[in-house]
């Protein structure tokens, strides 16, 4: 008899879901954090090169093509110009082309931004909100803060933002990995993501933070006014596991302009389709964002942690060979 | 041959990787943070039946290898060569040592092997998981003792030794199972 219609993940780990879902909003609540909802299809879409949006076809009226969120990121900013204050949302965000068993290409996402807060105290309140959504779940031990440079120094012996693409490649060489073919030296952050997957991601253990990324990986993060190399950009790691990018938002409308036109460039190099941008978003920040720092944590992760799941559809009611 | 991207690969899936036909075990999806996406992937050369790990761009593509896997009755050994034939065809295959490799010891004449065939070639000759031989060479069968405990080796008319329990006599029938090379049971015919 045919079970696919039967859900992945047990009813125990469901019940887990519900519960951790009530807690991240009993936490925002005591902090008088305001949860919205924005819109998940949109006529813009992220540039990001290595992000896929889905599209789909819209009857109208004013019909055309709209594009499924890949965060709620820019409509939340445009929540913050118009003077929201601090906000957070707890919603499903589709990704095309990842499908794996940490990536479902629709998953749960959890973002937030604090106006008036400096990266330091973001991360202070990713780690309390672990605490507090973990508690009676899993022990979390005292978190590790590395610079992205310290890192990459700690765990695979060169320097994170002077290495060159061969240091990288040779790095991977003597570990035994066989890096892709096609790649040259102008693809320094792809050597760097290499290492970081294939050679340190490995070794993490615990609650990570890692800052101070190299200027080239900024994305909607400001430039480090103490140091043009690096953004002010975070990743959250638990247990070796990518689970929140947070950023000092960049609040500067020609500058976001600019990285969106860099981005959709990087695209068409290679081969993807040039998406519209938004320029709701770039209008509201030319109006004013107020200086806030936000947080993008992915809360099937989190529970893939909390019950020690190895598969993402085994926290998943449906993971998408069943949806 | 077709092509595949990386979205296809899956477990099973033959193709080639320098110069040589490859069957994938594992895809593994690797994204970080804002950065390009990767598969990690393992795969078994069919040649030498080493593994081997390669991590690919997501989106790259590899050619299909031409690999076929059909069952063969296993007919004779001439010497150099062991020959096969399709049961439904009559067609017949000659597997050099090369290709039978550590398989020749489970071979025995009329069974029904998997071939595998790579541009038509044989490469590879998988036995049955489970083959019946008779023991051909083994110490005096010690009677009463049913328990199978401590045991003793045996020479099977295939060539193959295998630990036996202490009742079992030349001449006697034995079930084995090929994955492991270990003795089962007591089999009639």
């Amino acid at each position: 008899m045919d079970t696919n219609w039967q859900p992945t993940a047990s009813l125990e780990v469901l019940r887990l879901r519900a519960r951790l879902m009530a807690r991240v909003r009993r936490f925002f609540a005591a902090r008088a954090v305001l949860e919205v909802e924005t819109p998940a299809l949109s006529t813009a879409a992220t540039p990001a090169p290595h992000l896929e949006s889905f599209s789909v076809v819209y009857h109208g009226p004013a019909s055309g093509r709209l594009h499924l969120h890949t965060s709620p990121e820019f409509p939340m900013k445009r929540l913050l110009a118009a003077g929201s204050g601090s906000i957070y949302q707890l919603c499903r965000v589709f990704r095309d082309g990842e499908a794996g068993a940490r990536h479902n290409p629709e998953f749960t996402l959890l973002e937030w931004y604090r106006v008036g807060f400096s990266l330091a105290e973001l991360i202070a309140e990713v780690e309390m909100l672990l605490r507090a959504v973990l508690t009676g779940v899993r022990a979390l031990p005292l978190a590790e803060h590395y610079a992205y440079q310290a890192l990459f120094q700690r765990y695979a012996h060169l320097d994170g933002l002077t290495a060159t693409s061969a240091e990288l490649r040779d790095c991977l060489l003597q570990q035994g990995y066989q890096p892709p073919t096609g790649m040259t030296d102008a693809d320094i952050d792809v050597w760097r993501d290499l290492v970081l997957t294939h050679i340190i991601e490995p070794q993490l253990s615990g609650l990570v933070f890692v800052t101070e990324y190299p200027a080239s990986q900024a994305a909607l993060a400001r430039i480090s006014p103490d140091n043009a190399a690096v953004a002010e950009r975070f990743e959250c790691y638990l247990d070796g596991m990518e689970l929140a990018n947070g950023f000092h938002e960049l609040s500067d409308a020609e500058e976001q302009r600019r990285r969106f036109e860099r981005e959709n460039v990087a695209r068409s190099a290679l081969g993807r389709p040039i998406m519209p941008l938004d320029e709701a978003l770039l209008a509201a920040l030319a109006a004013g964002l107020p200086d806030c720092c936000g947080v993008a944590l992915g809360f099937d992760r989190l529970l893939m942690r909390a019950a020690d799941a190895k598969h993402i559809k085994d926290i998943l009611a449906f993971g998408i060979d069943r949806a | 041959m077709a092509t595949y991207s990386t979205n296809d690969f899956r477990g099973g899936l033959k193709v080639m990787l320098d110069g040589d036909p490859c069957a994938i075990i594992e895809n593994e999806f690797v994204k970080p943070g804002k950065g390009q996406a990767f598969n990690r992937v393992r795969l078994r050369n069919l040649k030498t039946g080493r593994v081997i790990e390669r991590t690919f761009k997501s989106g790259d593509s590899l050619e299909g290898a031409d690999v076929v896997d059909t069952d063969m009755q296993y007919l004779y050994n001439d010497g150099e060569f062991w020959h096969f034939m399709v049961p439904d065809t009559f067609e017949q295959f000659a597997a050099d040592a090369t290709a039978v490799g550590d398989s020749a010891k489970w071979l025995k004449e009329q069974d029904v092997c998997v071939m595998t065939l790579y541009n038509g070639v044989p490469l590879a000759v998988t036995p049955p998981n489970h083959v019946i031989l008779a023991v051909t060479e083994t110490d005096p069968g010690v009677r009463g003792d049913t328990s199978g405990g401590g045991g003793k080796p045996a020479t099977l008319e295939t060539g193959a030794v295998v630990r036996v329990p202490l009742f079992v006599n030349i001449g006697d029938l034995l079930k084995v199972d090929t994955r492991s090379g270990e003795y089962v049971s007591r089999a009639k015919e």
